[in-house]
């Protein structure tokens, strides 16, 4: 199976990777709906990173279980890591200027979305998008 | 040492262009002026400065005329076969003392070639970054559609700066126009994330500040599923799906009507 990882650095990352995410979209079949889904919460994942951490990377890959096939990324970073993680995942929670809806809004968009992070000690964020949504 | 520059500067002559033969004298002259200090090791001192500028402004140079990396390094490397050669006559008794020159040639030459390419990607990295650049302007026209109403159809991913851009631009033309109708048209943006939202929100209350009202286009059905996911708030802003249903609302606003000649009715048409 194909497995990618992009160093994401710069707003114009996110081109790379969501061509990258395009591919395996296609390699799955996974529609246009699911397929918008999955970037736009990669997009807010990695507009996160360049906030907050200023840099981090992303690894992409497609993962099957039960001849379920689905995408997964996993964004990591060695930021400073997230204070109150139940706040941050509140819609309407911000530590900057934005809306709030990044984290929350990336976990309602994909299948699975986990979040582990500690101040100090950066933040993993990996999400999983079945090919049929659920 | 005056032999090997001779002899070098005959070899790179191989290539016959004046220009070449301009650069590889400069190169060389400087390069030999490094040498007599006695300092072989470290190019990123200041016996090297000149060494280090002239190989930059070439490789710089030839990034923008779109030579090859390969040709690019070549102008350096090629020194170092002529230099082995004069190298291997004058010491041609005394092998170790050919090996120690070799050795140090080698290094030398192996740093400024390295210097030579990095200043070569840096030069293409200039060139795409301005193209970058000239995307960004060319891509955020301002149409005047109808007296009053402005249209503007942005392309690809909105980020902070391009929401700049797009912001300025339409608020200087509708100042200009004395438009009261904007059309923002999103087609063309593949993803809306919270981030495009917010600077579409912002342009629009930019535009009510301005005393003219502002309609969103283009949603497409994908991204309208994925707005609602996300939480995004856009029901204060008028949304369309397209540019035509746009268009007619703000027709309807500036009490115009588009229809279709009945040619029975009007036979001055005919």
């Amino acid at each position: 199976m194909s497995n990618h990882t992009i160093p994401i650095v710069r707003e114009q990352d996110f081109i790379l990777i969501r061509s990258h995410i395009q591919e395996l979209c296609a390699e799955t079949g996974m529609n246009l709906i699911n397929q918008t889904k999955l970037i736009t919460a990669a997009s807010e994942l990695v507009r996160n990173i360049l906030n907050y951490a200023k840099s981090g990377k992303v690894m992409m890959e497609i993962v099957s279980i039960n001849a379920r096939q689905g995408i997964k990324l996993t964004f990591t970073d060695e930021g400073p890591g997230i204070e109150n993680l139940q706040a941050a995942m509140q819609d309407g929670y911000s530590t900057s200027s934005g809306m709030g809806l990044g984290l929350p809004g990336a976990k309602r968009l994909v299948s699975e979305f986990a979040i582990q992070s500690a101040p100090g000690k950066g933040t993993i964020v990996t999400l999983i998008h079945w090919k049929d949504g659920h | 040492m005056k032999m090997q520059v001779d002899d070098t500067m005959q070899r790179n002559n191989l290539v016959s262009r004046e220009e070449l033969q301009r650069q590889s004298e400069e190169l060389l002259t400087a390069l030999l002026q490094a040498i007599k200090k006695g300092n072989f090791d470290n190019v990123y001192t200041d016996d090297y400065a000149q060494v280090n500028d002239i190989l930059s402004d070439i490789s710089v140079m030839r990034a923008r005329q779109g030579f090859s990396p390969r040709e690019t390094n070549r102008f350096v490397l090629s020194l170092k076969q002529a230099l082995c050669d004069v190298l291997e006559q004058e010491h041609a008794g005394t092998p170790e003392v050919l090996y120690k020159e070799i050795l140090q040639v080698n290094s030398l030459l192996d740093n400024l070639s390295i210097i030579a390419f990095e200043t070569y990607i840096k030069g293409r990295e200039d060139v795409i970054l301005r193209q970058s650049d000239e995307i960004n302007e060319i891509s955020t026209p301002v149409i005047r559609v109808w007296e009053g109403i402005l249209a503007l159809p942005i392309i690809g991913t909105l980020d902070s700066s391009r929401t700049q851009t797009v912001m300025e631009n339409l608020l200087q033309e509708i100042v200009e126009t004395g438009s009261s109708i904007a059309i923002l048209d999103i087609s063309g943006v593949p993803t809306v994330d919270s981030m495009v939202a917010q600077h579409l929100i912002k342009t629009v209350s930019a535009t009510r500040l301005m005393g003219a009202e502002c309609i969103i286009s283009g949603i497409r059905p994908e991204i309208a599923q994925t707005i609602v996911h996300l939480g995004i708030d856009l029901s204060n802003i008028v949304t369309k799906a397209t540019l035509a249903s746009a268009l007619q609302v703000a027709f309807a606003r500036l009490n115009l009507q588009v229809r279709s000649i009945d040619r029975m009715a009007a036979p001055l048409l005919k």
